[in-house]
């Protein structure tokens, strides 16, 4: 890649703004509230743009174009059925008691309606899963910067070893990220989020549009894809009709009703930022208003891929001309990996032979990933393309920024102030949460290391995670909704649910995969159609055995007197006051425009 | 909080336009310069669309700042507010 002096302004520009902001907010981070929570003095849509630019990482970015590559425009389910619903949902049903609660974390908020040992046990697998999910995002990062070659100029023109690359990016980001959250906090995040959103659309919008006009247009791009990659719905009926391999029921409750709703609704990565919101009506337009931008959002990223794979794929080919009478002959070389590819799409390579990697029926694997950026260099010339690269790095450290304030915050209040030191000052809780941040970025930094050297460490903490989160939603749906719901209960059924996910993920195995990483470790007694399906079938046990459990350990124990609970369960909460004199200004009709528009959107792209 | 984000945004978007648009109009006449993106010239146009989108950022910005100040000097502060209750 040939970045020139352009490039470069435009991202050094980028950075010194996010530290500028940092720097901007030092002087008002004066108490813990103002560290931990933005002083809950945030306007909605600011917190809104945070809340879907929080989900919106680089791993997002990439994966979402690679998705886009790989199975066409069904991808676009994980933000139809994925997300919209749970983000209506979040914002008009569970807001009122995360915000009316006044707990400070989501794991402070399953304390007050539990008890001490179910928070304990949700902050501490939190807390793990927030270090590590920002060492991968730092080691994607890197790693991506490496592929595409993005310091080798610079390096180069410094007289440093390329092999330093790796760790400089490491270094640069932590350091970047570690500076403007120890300065400004979650308002340094926050506010990043936003400039982030921006940043994409900025990046990513001209990209589309170039990729269209390339193409021939909407038209142009259905000719030059397979059928079934431009419908969302088409043969979700069954398994082997459709090119992820899922079917409906899996799609609809494992994917819509328990992974959706359980990331949307319970994951303080994203609702610490509508808890940062100024009051309870704002709060709870935090997630609509984010669900606006996130319905349009599969334009960006997904279609990125789906063109990637619909332009012709290059092949080494002579052009002869004749100047001045005599004949030339330019031949363009095109990689083998490049020509055994798919539109521009490379295929994989191995790294010891440098030979293209073939799967078992003996086409080339392909290295979907590289989609979205192959799309970015394919297309920007130099100057808009410092500005593409700008919006991946961006999202690359806002997706750690988020992960770490989410990391000090349930550090500081859920462990630290509940277990280890109890009653300090404020002041000494605003300096833990400042160290606590740089803790999480070494820690962050070393998973990135680790993942150099175990190559399936990524892959496994990633299944762990998926074994914890999957029964989430029960929990607070059962807390939520349900007024008997005791702490042991609670307890008992995550336990539970957690098993059964590891359960279910030993005893299956997706067809063609070996047992492993991938399943069936215990034993096969279940092949599923696609990896997908595997993941959204382990969900549903692991939110049907948590729910399950959950609700005969609560009938055998005995339940929280009834005026302790209110404000935390929704019978015994009186109804938020209506603030609004006309009914179109409330949050429940925007939730349903919301709705309306989602539907609307899968009918077209059905 | 008393930074409005949309001035430091305003700003960024600002500047990198008014980059990229500088930018645009010193490389349009370079052959083949612009091969990549068929033919248009990206920096040019989208560098406008970010100059003009940064510019309302920042007028947005400015206007609600002012309005902040104008309604920080009616009613007090609300944590001033709070330590004259706790002297009495």
């Amino acid at each position: 890649m040939n970045l020139t002096r352009v490039d470069w302004l435009i991202m050094v520009l980028y950075f010194v703004f996010v530290l500028g902001i940092g720097f901007a907010l030092k002087r008002f981070m004066k108490t813990s509230k103002d560290f931990f929570q933005a002083g809950r003095a945030l306007p909605a849509w600011i917190c809104g743009l945070a809340f879907i630019s929080a989900n919106l990482g680089a791993q997002e970015v990439i994966g979402m174009g690679a998705s886009g590559a790989k199975y066409g425009l069904e991808t676009a389910h994980f933000y139809g059925i994925g997300a919209i619903p749970a983000m209506v949902f979040v914002g008009i049903f569970m807001m009122p008691f995360y915000y009316g609660s006044k707990a400070r974390s989501v794991p402070e908020f399953l304390r007050l309606r539990f008890d001490e040992k179910t928070r304990a046990l949700n902050a501490c697998s939190f807390a793990v899963m927030t270090v590590f999910s920002s060492g991968i995002s730092m080691y994607a990062m890197a790693r991506l910067i490496q592929t595409l070659h993005v310091f080798d100029g610079l390096f180069r023109a410094l007289g440093w070893a390329p092999e330093g690359i790796f760790t400089f990016s490491i270094c640069l980001s932590a350091l970047i990220v570690l500076l403007y959250i120890f300065l400004g906090g979650l308002t340094s995040a926050i506010y990043n989020e936003v400039l982030q959103f921006f940043l994409i659309i900025a990046g990513f919008l001209p990209l589309v549009l170039l990729g269209l006009r390339n193409i021939g247009g909407w038209s142009g791009l259905k000719a030059s894809v397979p059928v079934q990659y431009m419908h969302e719905w088409r043969g979700v009926a069954h398994a082997s009709t459709n090119p992820m391999g899922i079917e409906i029921i899996g799609l609809g409750m494992g994917l819509g009703f328990v992974l959706g709703s359980g990331y949307w609704c319970t994951d303080f990565l994203v609702i610490q930022t509508a808890m940062a919101s100024k009051n309870m009506v704002s709060a709870r337009r935090v997630p609509l208003i984010a669900a606006i931008p996130k319905m349009f959002f599969p334009f960006l990223v997904i279609l990125p891929g789906l063109l990637a794979i619909g332009l012709p794929t290059p092949h080494t080919h002579t052009v002869e001309s004749t100047v001045n009478g005599a004949i030339v002959r330019e031949t363009t070389v095109v990689r083998p990996e490049v020509e055994a590819g798919r539109g521009i799409v490379p295929a994989k390579v191995n790294p010891r032979t440098g030979e293209v990697m073939l799967d078992a029926s003996g086409q080339p694997l392909l290295d979907y990933d590289l989609a979205t950026p192959n799309m970015l260099l394919h297309f920007f010339p130099t100057g808009i393309l410092g500005l593409g690269l700008t919006a991946l790095l961006a999202s690359f450290m806002s997706g750690m920024a988020g992960n770490v304030t989410a990391f000090n915050t349930v550090f500081t209040y859920d462990l630290y102030q509940s277990y280890i030191h109890k009653g300090g000052s404020d002041r000494h809780y605003l300096a833990v949460g400042r160290w606590a941040t740089v803790g999480g970025i070494l820690f962050s930094i070393a998973t990135a290391y680790a993942a150099i050297s175990f190559n399936d460490i990524m892959d496994t903490l990633q299944l762990v995670f998926s074994f914890v989160n999957a029964p989430l939603f029960a929990t607070f749906l059962l807390g939520m909704f349900w007024k008997r719901a005791t702490g042991h209960g609670a307890f008992a059924g995550l336990i539970a649910g957690t098993a059964a996910a590891m359960v279910h993920h030993g005893l299956t195995l997706p067809i063609e995969a070996h047992p492993g990483i991938h399943g069936g470790w215990i034993a096969v007694i279940h092949h599923y159609p696609s990896d997908m399906a595997q993941n959204f079938w382990g969900a549903i046990f692991a939110f049907s055995t948590n729910f399950i459990v959950a609700v005969i350990v609560s009938l055998c124990t005995k339940p929280r007197p009834e005026a302790e609970l209110v404000g935390l369960v929704h019978s015994l909460t009186p109804k938020p006051p209506r603030a609004h004199s006309v009914w179109w200004k409330s949050p429940e009709a925007l939730a349903v425009a919301i709705l309306v528009v989602a539907v609307g959107l899968n009918i077209f792209f059905a | 909080m008393s930074l409005d984000l949309r001035i430091p945004m305003g700003l960024l978007f600002t500047l990198v336009g008014a980059i990229l648009t500088v930018f645009g109009i010193s490389t349009n006449s370079t052959p083949g310069f612009y091969d990549q993106s068929l033919g248009i010239n990206a920096n040019l146009w989208w560098g406008l669309v970010q100059l003009v989108f940064g510019l309302a950022m920042l007028y947005l910005g400015r206007r609600g700042q002012k309005q902040m100040e104008k309604q920080g000097l009616l009613p007090p502060d609300p944590h001033d507010e709070g330590d004259v209750r706790r002297g009495h």
